[in-house]
């Protein structure tokens, strides 16, 4: 899923008395424009708690009151932040849908009084206005956005669950159309300042300003205000009008927004998209729908009077509390828990210029480290070098990187078949062959040319981290770093660390990975350590469950179903029918039977055949031509029908099939809590939804526990027992849940 | 007057170079008299306006630099096509340098460096700019089709190439004052550096005021004695720049801001104009001149070229520059007659003054331990600058060096200053001495 990024603060908000001197609003008048000032002194981001909204209600009423100011400006004295969103927590601090409406109805009724306060109201943004930062923004009269990198605008509330609930479903259609209203609330994407001109969500851009006599970021913040205050002032002497002429293309379009028929044709299409795509899993994009259509067909009463109803029920879904329980859990994973490292790696050396190690290269050298990326052969070394171009080429053509940055980004790379100043490495990230053997020799090789402070990071899917650890001088050098693919944008690093692996190895990792932007889980040692081990489980009973009859496309749909971003037939072809094959037996051998249901020997066959997944072309589909309709792979299915299962009726409905492939996951999840694979809930249910496409909306394995019951899930998994064995035996941490329904891995 | 902490320059063993004269014709607002003219022609125009001036032999000279920007590309070596036409011998060669708005300076340096290195005696240096025509192109894509159509061997492939040419191809490429790095104009980072130090439009129109003002006594005194007189062919005699203006404020007030709009500061009035225009000057070590028997104008000095970020400090050069030159020559700010910056835009100069001035801009960015200091406004471009005489970008240099020299015999004074900013964020200073009189 798409990063969550509605910001938060930790604080519980108290009330306000109106005796205390204001702390996070202020004003002055500047030649009759009040310039109030918004600085949350309690947190690095502005959100809109409520000491935060009772003081900017007491300022505006002064300033409303205040007969010699003509017009303001709404401005943050953060750097990076306009205002990033709501206060999660006081959403979550409420009991009922109630309580939410009528949170969401005083935002409202704010934000009505801007748009209809006397004097113009011009909006500065610097950095993040996301939510209802965005909702305040457009609720003024004129919006002056700056063209800093971290200035982004948006509404990611529907990656909470929930939906713009302070007059954004309202408000934006009128502002910048029906279908880019759609977009932007539907999918919670970030809008860049000269795309937001272009839409019409911000009026005029101001470029931020480099080094001048003071720091850039300070005096950008001036030089907006600046500018801010001078459209006020325009805009209060009728010198600036807010109406922008209208092209042509626009007049069309609201033409043909204004036809009835139109209009429904587009709710029609944007719900049955919605439909396709959310599996009807998630309320909160059919409530946007909802809210948006009521006010348009219905009026601005009716319209706002849905949003906040629509907000209120959204907030007590079970999907939203998974969606802020991720986010709580991505900003927990985003922070270094060891500590500082000694010494900050400078120099990361990369072994092997494959698909991952190349994706390493890539994430690493973007955010300034120097990178080595050894290959043994001139092709290898070719292929990988060029993945990292197109990675950062591709970004250019998005416009993120100018050509010259790429450039420079590009000559941190050193691509080379040789040990060449290995000696200067501070960390070293294999990404070999998953072969023991290699890895030891490689192991022996490095640790031969790399200094002693030097780390060794092994990327390895499924190896134990000792066993490799075996081969080396120093284990407490050694450590698991797991990487998902592809690199650049799977979000997920998976950390092992061994009994020998020093905290400082453990701390420097972590600092490289977070540099690398990774989301980060920092599990013990193990076979398939967390993230393959549950999958494992999972791709055996889907292994079983094709054995049986049920066909990928049918597997997919019953997956994707459920909630996963990919279905399992997919994802077999994506990490690699071989990949499978290999960890399916390596874990098989290591787990015993709990891991069986299908046979290893299909994975085993179609290797054989060079059904390898999407990089062969060939898996459970056929890839290559450009059709968008996938083809099932006949050659698998004539493997799957020499290794055919009679199914059991008892548990081959849908849906037994769909609980039957997460109850091994979920049980498996458990099972690395309990034996302390996993130091807590929180990390399990990061990796199983980053990693591993768990289904979102239910928050990963622990809070699908929670909200599912964890007697349900036993007691289902009992019947499955029954028919296939100990693969399905409850695990005793999930016995326990079960037993006692209080409970519950979050609190 | 104070006196200067340093007598002279003038190190042991090492040779003194001498600037014995230097010309530039007329800097005229392209488009204009000289329209229909070759960059090489203005080149021409300055070299022999040299000889002229000098009554140089042309077999003295030893070797030709010549500085250009935006280059013709069927004189892409416009030093040597210029020196040919202008009748130097063609025993002497001739190659052409290129680094923005510094090239001259850049072509002076290789000429000092010549000398010093023992390889050369006279060299003659200069650049020329000719912003009335500039080469502008087909679009790649059209490009490689007409390369392929060379290539094309028979009259299928060639019709078949035709016709692959779409409409968009048609579009051509225009050469732009911009950066390559960031594809930012110059003037969008000029109203961006002013607005970071904080410079207002008011300050930047009383500057460009200035320089007219300036450049206009300075004409009207016959100070501008670098300028020859150039029959154009088929055109007059052209024996002024053309481009000093001095408006009012309010006219100035008027205008709208060129590049940020509409809250920008930078307007067509306090930028550089784009112009036409050739300078030249004969360099010399003492020795050689003196054998000649010229009077040397004055002796070049340290120099030191400087580069910074070109997005956010494009054209901070004279502030990098300034104190690295003094340093190096072990002279202070106060030490300094005579200061000639290259104005590209008023906010810059105004931005460059006050981050002299800033003691938090020279730690924090420069790591220095105090400000230079700002050069006193009464020594400083007291003839006019770019602003108003004009910026053929890579004949500024030369001209800077001239009306040093010129303004140090005018005043008197020891040392002066020429300190210049270039695309790139590059920059250049130079320190000038004064030659007994």
């Amino acid at each position: 899923m798409a990063s969550v990024r509605l910001l938060l603060t930790r604080r519980c908000c108290t009330a306000l008395k109106t005796t205390t001197a204001r702390t996070h609003v202020s004003y002055e008048v500047k030649d009759n424009v009040a310039v109030v000032r918004i600085n949350d002194p309690t947190s690095k981001v502005n959100t809109l708690s409520r000491h935060m909204q009772a003081e900017m209600v007491e300022v505006m009423n002064e300033i409303w009151g205040n007969a010699a100011v003509k017009s303001a400006v709404l401005i943050s004295r953060k750097p990076g932040c306009f205002i990033a969103g709501a206060d999660i927590n006081m959403i979550q601090a409420c009991k009922t849908a109630e309580e939410v409406t009528s949170l969401s109805q005083e935002g409202q009724k704010i934000f009505d009084q801007v748009e209809k306060s006397p004097i113009p109201i011009v909006a500065a943004i610097n950095g993040s206005c996301l939510g209802g930062g965005l909702e305040f923004a457009i609720a003024c009269q004129y919006r002056i956005a700056t063209k800093s990198k971290k200035t982004i605008l948006g509404t990611p509330e529907v990656m909470l669950g929930l939906l713009p609930g302070a007059g954004g479903t309202q408000r934006l259609p009128k502002m910048v159309g029906l279908p880019a209203a759609f977009d932007m609330m539907l999918t919670g994407k970030n809008i860049r300042p000269d795309k937001a001109k272009k839409m019409g969500l911000v009026h005029q851009l101001v470029d931020p300003l480099g080094p001048g006599l003071k720091s850039p970021e300070e005096r950008t913040i001036e030089y907006l205000e600046e500018v801010a205050v001078d459209f006020a002032k325009g805009l209060a002497g009728r010198k600036v009008t807010v109406e922008k002429k209208k092209g042509l293309v626009q007049k069309i379009q609201d033409f043909v927004m204004g036809l009835p028929p139109v209009r429904k044709q587009i709710y029609k299409t944007v719900h049955s998209k919605v439909m396709k795509q959310s599996k009807g899993l998630y309320p909160a994009p059919l409530k946007i729908i909802e809210c948006i259509q009521t006010g348009i067909e219905k009026g601005n009463a009716a319209g706002y009077l849905t949003e906040s109803q629509n907000f209120g029920k959204l907030a007590m879904t079970s999907e939203s509390r998974a969606l802020i329980g991720l986010y709580h859990g991505q900003v927990t994973c985003k922070k270094n828990h060891f500590g500082k490292p000694e010494r900050d790696v400078k120099k990361l050396a990369v072994l092997g210029a494959g698909l991952m190690g190349a994706g390493i290269a890539q994430v690493t050298i973007d955010k300034g480290v120097a990178t080595i990326l050894k290959d043994t052969t001139e092709e290898g070394l070719a292929r990988g070098h060029q993945q990292v171009y197109k990675g950062l080429n591709d970004k250019t053509k998005k416009k993120s990187l100018t050509t010259f940055e790429r450039d420079g980004i590009m000559s941190l790379l050193s691509g080379q078949l040789d040990y060449r100043d290995f000696e200067n490495a501070d960390m070293v990230i294999e990404a070999v062959f998953e072969d023991l053997s290699i890895k030891h020799k490689v192991v022996k090789e490095v640790e031969a040319v790399i200094p002693p402070h030097c780390i060794f990071a092994t990327n390895t899917s499924a190896l134990p981290i000792k066993d490799i650890a075996a081969a080396s001088k120093r284990p407490e050098k050694v450590i698991g770093m797991h990487y998902f693919s592809p690199v650049d944008k799977m979000q997920l690093l998976e950390i092992i660390t061994t009994n020998k692996t020093s905290k400082d190895t453990t701390a420097s990792a972590v600092a490289v990975g977070l540099k690398q932007g990774k989301v980060i889980i920092v599990v013990g040692d193990g076979p398939g350590f967390y993230t393959t081990r549950c999958l494992a489980p999972m791709l055996a009973e889907a292994v079983r469950a094709l054995q049986e009859g049920v066909g990928p496309k049918k597997l997919d749909s019953l997956t994707t179903g459920f909630g996963f971003p990919v279905g399992a037939a997919t994802l077999a072809d994506e990490v690699g029918i071989d990949v499978a094959a290999h960890v399916a037996e390596d874990l098989g051998k290591a787990f015993g039977t709990r891991f069986g249901g299908g046979n290893v020997e299909v994975l085993k066959m179609m290797v054989q055949k060079g059904f390898k997944g999407r990089k062969s072309g060939k898996g459970c589909y056929v890839y290559g031509a450009k059709s968008k309709e996938k083809k099932v792979n006949s050659g698998a299915e004539d493997i799957l029908k020499s290794f055919k299962l009679t199914a059991p009726p008892a548990v081959s409905a849908d849906e037994d099939i769909q609980y039957r492939l997460v109850s091994r996951f979920v049980n498996e999840a458990v099972l690395c809590l309990q034996e302390g694979i996993l130091p807590d809930p929180v990390q399990g249910d990061i990796g199983a939804v980053f990693g591993l496409g768990f289904p979102p909306c239910l928050g990963g394995p622990f809070r699908f526990v929670d909200s599912h019951g964890a007697d349900k899930l036993v007691q289902k998994m009992k019947r499955f027992e029954e028919a296939y064995g100990n693969q399905f035996t409850p695990c005793q941490l999930l016995l326990d849940h079960a037993k006692d329904s209080s409970k519950r891995f979050h609190k | 007057m104070s006196a200067p902490s340093k007598k002279t320059l003038a190190k042991p063993g090492v040779k003194n170079i001498v600037l014995v004269d230097g010309v530039r014709t007329p800097f005229l607002q392209s488009g204009t008299t000289y329209a229909d003219l070759m960059p090489h022609d203005l080149a021409r125009a300055a070299l022999q306006g040299l000889l002229n001036r000098t009554g140089l032999p042309k077999d003295a000279v030893d070797y030709i630099v010549y500085g250009t920007v935006i280059q013709e590309v069927k004189t892409s070596n416009v030093a040597r096509e210029a020196a040919l036409g202008a009748g130097f011998s063609d025993k002497t060669p001739a190659h052409t340098v290129t680094m923005a708005c510094i090239s001259s300076n850049q072509a002076m340096t290789t000429a000092v460096g010549l000398i010093a290195a023992g390889q050369c005696d006279a060299v003659v240096a200069g650049g020329v700019e000719f912003m009335s025509d500039v080469p502008i192109r087909h679009s790649r894509k059209m490009r490689k089709t007409m390369l392929s159509l060379n290539k094309a061997k028979t009259l299928g492939a060639r019709l078949s190439l035709l016709g692959s040419i779409r409409l968009a191809h048609l579009s051509p490429e225009l050469p732009a004052v911009a950066e390559f790095s960031t594809a930012e104009t110059m003037g969008h980072s000029a109203d961006r550096l002013a607005a970071a130090f904080g410079v207002s439009r008011l300050e930047q129109d009383e500057f460009a005021l200035r320089s007219h003002t300036l450049a206009k006594k300075a004409q009207d005194g016959g100070m501008l004695s670098d300028v020859i007189s150039f029959k154009v062919p088929g055109r007059d005699i052209v024996s002024k720049d053309n481009g000093i203006r001095p408006a009012t404020m309010e006219q100035l007030a008027k205008l709208k801001p060129a590049f940020i709009k509409p809250h920008g500061t930078v307007t067509a009035a306090n930028s550089s104009f784009l112009t036409d225009g050739a300078s030249a000057v004969l360099i010399m070590s003492e020795e050689k001149a003196l054998a000649m028997g010229y009077k040397p104008k004055a002796y070049l000095r340290d120099f030191v070229y400087v580069s910074q970020d070109p997005k956010d400090q494009l054209l901070l050069g004279p502030t990098y520059a300034t104190p690295k030159v003094l340093e190096k020559s072990g002279l202070t700010l106060n030490d300094i007659d005579v200061f000639e910056f290259h104005e590209a835009f008023a906010g810059q100069i105004m931005a460059n003054l006050k981050a002299m001035e800033s003691d938090w801009f020279a730690q924090t960015y420069m790591g220095r331990k105090t400000k230079v200091g700002a050069p006193p406004m009464e020594k400083f471009n007291t003839w006019g600058g770019s602003l108003s005489l004009g910026h053929p970008f890579a004949a500024t240099g030369c001209r800077l060096v001239t009306t040093v020299a010129h303004r140090l015999q005018k005043e008197g004074g020891q040392y002066g200053l020429v300190a210049a900013c270039a695309a790139g964020g590059q920059g250049h200073a130079m320190v000038i001495e004064a030659y007994p009189q």
